[in-house]
């Protein structure tokens, strides 16, 4: 590791750094930043930090932003998909006994689109949006990890590809997104439809556990100098306590779907009853991850709800420190409601009970935040802007998604809701209205920031009607219908039921909500080629993702800013107090200390490089070859030990050898 | 706006209303049970409204405001903060009451749903299979103990134990009217109890996904009264009625040359299937198929026809039969009342 020269500096406190830019330790191994002009910093770091022209360039990319911007493009694409799957299933629906899509499509598509919804867009996306926005907002130059987090995307592309090639070609899984045993297993579940979805759950863990352990690095230990624990902006508590929530919880479904593999493959008898094993295990396992999955894709949104509500309603949120520890407190919470998913298989009335107190309290965190962003409204009436919009669509559907939430904890409750479509609209309230709702807003928010270029504020505010409109006509009469008795996951209904003018009502919805994405796309394409220019803090936001140009540079940041406070851009309106002393030939980044952010060493962060396409390459097609037989591991070994060797082959930098 | 989306109210509403005369309706109780959480649920729904009615009101808030009190983010009023503070804390304190009452609700609901079975004297036991339900009512006297399918008939006013298990993959047994749903997992016994106050015919249908025709694998409580039930009981006891036309008598000897007799039962007869449902007073039953079609002797030949077009999937079978093979063999199940 370089010597630390910023260490002498330790003891000062950040502000002073700042005015000491010209006595840091002159130059030893390379040109620094230290009192050099804009012109030639520019220069400079401009190369040492650009992605490699050409297409090897391009697939060689380690720049976060890069990285995030195919992330969110890639997970948009698997929503269109996903969603064209509800609509798919929503007209078979329009009516009693249709005879559009038969049982072995209709199990097809409800999986996909579960299963696509969960694992390769929302997970992805609120990832993706972390990748982009951490590195900013922390005001460092790049990602922990920056080859691992490469590696990431490519194995996710593979998973999202190997799905649904699957469905092309009719072997897509049809069991549900949770694939119970023994639907799934070997005797119930013939063919290879249970083995993709073993098999794609892999793929995407993988993805997102390496997106998971750069984003808590970056978090911990790249924060700009000065931003202690009490600095750090809302939106990175969320994804640093999300990236803990999935570090813990996709272990467990990986063990699910490789225990059910070996069931299907090997001949274990893990879950089968008859000889010793247990179907009830599975459902442990798996919503031992599934739970807090919810959550995974839940608090990043909160995050986003904590950027955007300051921004307009020109003040820091109010109760930072509540807003804080309910983050945390929901982490380690939802890891504690599994057995809801359970409620009826039958267990023991007492341990149930227990997981009905837990389940209401973990209504307690979330209701902090809620009234914590409203009493941060309360100040005046806000700047109302689409993304703003959004939030108040957040709160509107997400509160019912939360309030049906506390009915479904309720054990007796729950036995006659569970598995119907009053389920159905309580998880869309809680998905949609908790996360895709942010997620739109934080599109309007951050879409100049990425583009240089504003959305359309017009098309905005049809887009928001269309969607909450669409939305609830969908999904709030699906609570009715569920209490008709509607179970869900069926192809088709008898006539006699009723069932047939609110299910026609809902699909209309359906269509709806459908509708008002493709006014978002089209306002996604006509803002980045025609939208006015943004300039670099088109909201004047006080965080610093604000801070660079719009979109932002390959390096980020020209200097290291400094950070005095939670919003940095509102306490120092002239300029940000910066730190120097880097090296501008090589990509150099400040490490700091993990509780104060004092910056304590520099650290050269990865090079461009192919290998993590390589990589994940022979990974993914390990995974694919281990659907049809276990040697595929052996086999899989050689390539992928290849591409790993070629990926950490020592370069010869002074630092490597040291 | 405001207009659509009173529209869509009153339509929401009018749908509503329609919908709670349904007979397989969680809002339509017709037993202890389900009325019970009946009341559950609108006490829930209730109370989650007004929360949800609260918070809209505290968002409307700053909507009605004017214009800002400062001009500087960072420049904040710390006696307005405090009195939010004060605000928020009691916002939180009666969430933490409410969360509180309502699991200690739950809780007390729980009980008094466990007890409603405490002294069935009835136990059947409901076995699921891809895509019917195996129903069979026990007894201490061997030749008494009954096996049929799909329909339950129980006596009204009397709680009945259902024993509920699977020999291939996870069912939930759900009829909405009288009760909560289970899950039938193989490998495991569930304990549900139901009663229902009124003789009538309540439905339910399978309530996790078990595959292709999950959909169509619905069943039936039939209550009635005692002597009625007993009646039904001891009907169901007798061996399968003899053909008498000679149309049936070559429908019954078909059925026996026929793979037909591989699965299915016919009591009286050579035929002893278990894998399927028994069909030895199969026309007495009012649906075909786990309630995907009504008995008739049309919807009979045609489930026997074209099984894997009324009910894709299915695990029977098409048999090749001719069209006077299939008019027999109907001819002779019509007849098994």
């Amino acid at each position: 590791m370089s010597s630390a020269d910023l260490t002498s500096e330790r003891d000062l406190p950040p502000e002073r750094e700042a005015s000491a830019r010209g006595d840091i330790a002159p130059e030893r191994d390379g040109p620094r930043d230290t009192g050099m002009d804009d012109a030639s910093l520019h220069r400079w770091l401009a190369r040492t930090w650009r992605t490699p022209p050409g297409i090897i360039g391009a697939l060689s990319s380690v720049d976060h932003k890069v990285i995030a911007r195919r992330y969110l493009i890639t997970a948009f694409l698997f929503l269109c998909l996903g969603g064209l799957n509800a609509v798919a299933m929503r007209i078979q629906l329009s009516g009693p006994q249709r005879g559009l899509i038969g049982p072995d499509l209709y199990n097809q598509l409800f999986t996909m689109h579960g299963v696509t919804m969960m694992f390769l867009f929302a997970v992805p996306i609120v990832q993706a949006t972390g990748i982009y926005l951490v590195p900013l907002m922390v005001g460092t130059r790049n990602i922990a990890f920056p080859r691992l987090n490469a590696f990431g995307y490519w194995v996710y592309v593979s998973g999202g590809l190997f799905a649904w090639v699957s469905f092309a070609l009719s072997m897509a899984p049809d069991v549900g997104w949770f694939a119970y045993v023994p639907l799934s297993g070997p005797e119930f579940g013939p063919g290879k439809r249970a083995d993709v979805w073993a098999q794609m759950i892999t793929y995407t863990e993988v993805s997102s556990l390496a997106v998971a352990v750069a984003t808590i690095v970056t978090v911990l230990k790249q924060r700009a100098p000065g931003m202690s624990l009490d600095k750090i902006p809302l939106y990175v508590w969320a994804l640093l306590v999300t990236s803990f929530v999935v570090v813990f919880a996709m272990p467990a479904v990986m063990i699910t779907s490789t225990f059910l593999i070996l069931d299907r493959l090997v001949g274990t008898h893990i879950f089968n009853p008859a000889e010793g094993g247990d179907a009830l295990l599975f459902q442990h396992l798996f919503w031992f991850f599934g739970h807090p999955e919810v959550y995974i894709i839940f608090l990043p949104a909160t995050g986003m709800v904590s950027s955007i509500i300051p921004a307009f309603a020109r003040r820091p949120a109010f109760g930072h420190l509540g807003l804080v520890l309910s983050l945390i407190a929901v982490g380690f919470l939802s890891f504690g409601l599994w057995v809801h998913h359970m409620f009826a298989t039958g267990l023991p009335k007492l341990g149930a009970s227990f997981f009905t107190a837990s389940s209401m309290l973990i209504a307690i965190p979330n209701g902090v935040q809620i009234f914590c962003w409203l009493a941060t409204l309360w100040d005046g009436r806000p700047v109302i802007r689409t993304p703003l919009l959004f939030v108040f669509g957040f709160f509107f559907t997400f509160v019912i998604g939360g309030l049906t939430g506390v009915m479904l904890a309720s054990v007796p409750l729950d036995l006659q809701v569970h598995d119907t479509y009053f389920v159905v609209a309580h998880f869309h309230y809680v998905l949609i209205g908790g996360s895709v709702f942010p997620l739109l807003g934080a599109a309007y928010f951050w879409f100049p920031k990425i583009t240089g270029r504003m959305m359309s504020e017009r098309l905005g505010r049809w887009h928001f009607w269309l969607a909450l409109v669409g939305f609830n006509a969908a999904f709030f009469p699906m609570h009715i219908v569920g209490l008709w008795g509607m179970p869900r996951r069926v192809y088709t209904y008898p006539a006699e039921l009723g069932w047939e003018n609110i299910n026609l009502f809902i699909s209309a919805g359906a269509v709806l909500f459908f509708l008002s994405f493709v006014l978002f796309a089209f306002n996604l394409v006509h803002g980045a080629l025609r939208g006015t220019p943004a300039g670099d803090n088109p909201w004047d936001a006080g965080t610093l993702e604000w801070a660079t140009s719009s979109p932002p540079p390959s390096y980020n940041f020209a200097r290291i800013p400094v950070v005095t406070n939670v919003e940095p851009l509102w306490a120092e309106r002239v300029a940000l107090p910066v730190a120097s002393g880097l090296r501008v030939d090589a990509r150099e980044l400040i490490i700091s200390t993990v509780a104060e952010a004092h910056p304590d060493i520099r650290e050269k962060s990865a090079t461009p490089s192919i290998w993590p396409l390589l990589a994940a390459i022979a990974v993914g097609a390990t995974f694919l070859y281990s659907i049809f037989t276990p040697w595929a591991i052996v086999w899989g070994a050689a390539p992928i030990a290849v591409t790993l060797v070629g990926w950490f082959w020592p370069k010869g930098d002074p630092e490597d050898e040291e | 706006m405001k207009r659509l989306a009173s529209i869509a109210f009153a339509t929401a509403m009018a749908l509503f209303l329609q919908g709670c005369a349904g007979w397989q309706s969680a809002l339509d109780p017709k037993g202890p049970a389900a009325s019970e959480l009946a009341w559950l649920i609108w006490f829930f729904t209730g109370l989650c409204a007004v929360v949800w009615v609260l918070v809209m009101a505290a968002l409307a808030v700053p909507l009605m405001m004017r214009s800002r009190q400062h001009a500087e983010p960072l420049t904040l009023d710390a006696s307005s903060d405090n009195r939010k503070l004060r605000v928020v804390m009691t916002a939180v304190g009666l969430t933490a009451v409410i969360l509180v009452g309502l699991t200690l609700l739950s809780f007390f609901a729980n009980r008094t749903l466990a007890a409603i079975g405490s002294d069935a004297a009835l136990t059947i036991r409901v076995t699921g299979h891809q895509w019917w339900w195996e129903v069979r009512y026990e007894d201490a006297t061997p030749s008494r103990i009954l096996t049929t399918a799909n329909e339950i008939h129980i006596p009204a006013g009397e709680p009945v134990r259902l024993l509920l298990t699977s020999t291939d993959v996870i069912h939930s047994f759900w009829v909405p009217s009288l009760s909560g749903k289970l899950d039938l997992i193989p490998g495991r016994m569930n304990v549900l109890d139901i009663k229902a106050d009124k003789p009538g015919v309540y439905r339910g249908q399978c309530a996790e996904f078990c595959g292709a025709q999950h959909a169509n694998m619905g069943t039936f409580i039939i209550a009635e009264p005692r002597a009625k039930f007993d009646a039904w009981w001891n009907d169901q006891l007798q061996p399968a009625a003899a053909p008498t036309s000679d149309e049936a008598k070559a429908g019954g000897e078909l059925f026996l040359k026929r793979p037909c007799v591989m699965c299915h039962k016919i009591g009286g007869t050579p035929a002893g299937g278990t894998v399927a449902p028994d069909l030895t007073h199969i026309a007495s039953r009012q649906t075909l198929a786990a309630g995907t079609l009504t008995m008739s002797r049309g919807n009979l030949a045609a489930w026997i026809a074209d099984p894997q077009g009324v009910k894709p999937g299915a695990h029977m079978p098409v048999v090749d039969l001719s069209g006077d093979e299939l008019n027999a063999i109907v001819a002779y199940l019509e007849a098994l009342k």
